[in-house]
């Protein structure tokens, strides 16, 4: 699977997880759809920006960093429209980007190995 | 008079070198000796470089050893690839003993220097490079008959090379050579006298991987590699692998943490091969379940 695709599988997926994980939160419970829906388009823009970085550089070193960059400022821009939780959103957003990161550069392929 | 042993390997020793009068080789000293003949490293002074000439022994049996040193040398030149010692020269020397010249090769035998490789993989990839050859003799319709360790040879910049094709034949109407191989490492229906083919050659590089794994230090054996080397090694041709390339193809897929044909798993087995192939994507998505479980565990 190309990279850019696969990036966009991996951060949808993780990001509608990780928007499931609200459920646990008895004050968020109500709003579960949209905390799912917006987690999911969230993890799919960073999962396709992500898979984008792994095809130009090709190094799994750069694209952990940039892609735990992407997932913390991602959470950021989530946390600051809430206005709390900065910690318990940053932190588990930058590991879904590291993962996301490294399974695009690990288990991706580039276009054009993809088609030889 | 008695001779003393000391005395005697000399006179062996002097009989045993070569006469290379009026040729472009200078003598410069032995290097190991086999059953029909000696390998002796020796100058070319017509192109200035060392070679190793191996030469056969006196004959004694009438013309059958130097016929069989001059097929070896006609089936090593037939075959050019960087796991084989490219062949020079061959023919008669002024004492009329057959000769042919190779590439003078510096290294050690494989099991010498298993001595110094503990990894696991790094032996596995050694033993990949060594199929490497043997399957491109198979293609070129050569099988070599006399696998093991001692007839491999790791060069000082890590090159693999497979020696001795003494036993060689094509594998055209290869008949058994009723024995002719070493016990351990030959094939049943080789030593039975039976004709043979490739997966002889299988056998031997089965026997060749077992005796990688127990060469000390030796590493932790994978179930998986035992059974790898239990098919190559199956007494029934049928059973082993059909060809080289099969039995490389299944260490390389152990190599890369992935199921092997050999070996059926059970599923605690399964999942650690598949957690340990994918050891740190799954190291990642319990680093973030821990700490979304924490969260959760805390804000109640």
């Amino acid at each position: 699977m190309n990279k850019v695709l696969l990036g966009l599988l991996v951060g949808a997926g993780l990001g509608a997880l990780d928007g499931l994980t609200a459920w646990f939160t008895p004050e968020a419970r109500s709003q579960i759809a949209g905390i799912v829906m917006g987690s999911t388009f969230k993890g799919l823009v960073a999962g396709v920006l992500i898979g984008l970085f792994a095809r130009k550089v090709r190094s799994v070193p750069a694209t952990l960093v940039f892609g735990t960059a992407l997932g913390l400022l991602f959470a950021y821009f989530i946390a600051h429209m809430q206005g709390k939780y900065y910690f318990e959103i940053m932190l588990p957003g930058a590991i879904v980007g590291l993962l996301t990161g490294y399974a695009t550069q690990r288990y991706g392929r580039n276009s054009q190995t993809a088609a030889a | 008079m008695r001779l003393g042993d000391a005395a005697l390997d000399r006179l062996r020793d002097a009989v045993r070198a070569p006469d290379l009068a009026g040729t472009r080789y200078r003598l410069v000293g032995p290097l190991g000796a086999g059953g029909m003949g000696a390998v002796f490293e020796a100058e070319d002074e017509l192109l200035g470089r060392r070679v190793a000439l191996k030469v056969v022994d006196v004959p004694l049996d009438g013309e059958a050893p130097a016929e069989a040193l001059l097929e070896e040398a006609l089936v090593l030149a037939r075959l050019e690839h960087p796991g084989l010692v490219p062949v020079h020269d061959a023919g008669r020397l002024p004492d009329g003993r057959a000769f042919y010249a190779m590439k003078l090769v510096k290294g050690e035998r494989l099991d010498a220097h298993l001595g110094h490789v503990a990894l696991l993989k790094e032996r596995l990839r050694l033993f990949l490079r060594v199929c490497e050859p043997v399957a491109f003799a198979h293609a070129n319709g050569i099988l070599h008959r006399d696998l093991k360790p001692s007839n491999v040879m790791v060069g000082p910049f890590g090159e693999v090379l497979v020696l001795d094709w003494g036993l060689a034949r094509p594998l055209a109407g290869a008949g058994g050579g009723g024995g002719a191989g070493t016990p351990g490492f030959m094939a049943p229906e080789e030593a039975r006298g039976e004709p043979v083919d490739t997966r002889a050659d299988v056998y031997g590089l089965g026997a060749l991987l077992d005796a990688m794994l127990r060469v000390a230090p030796a590493p932790p054996r994978p179930k998986a590699l035992a059974s790898i080397a239990a098919r190559a090694m199956a007494p029934d041709r049928d059973k082993r692998y059909s060809d080289v390339p099969a039995l490389a193809a299944d260490v390389a897929r152990f190599l890369d943490g992935e199921r092997v044909e050999a070996h059926v798993e059970g599923p605690f087995e399964r999942a650690g091969r598949v957690v340990k192939r994918h050891r740190v994507a799954v190291g990642l998505v319990a680093a973030y379940l821990l700490t979304r479980g924490l969260f959760i565990l805390f804000r109640h």
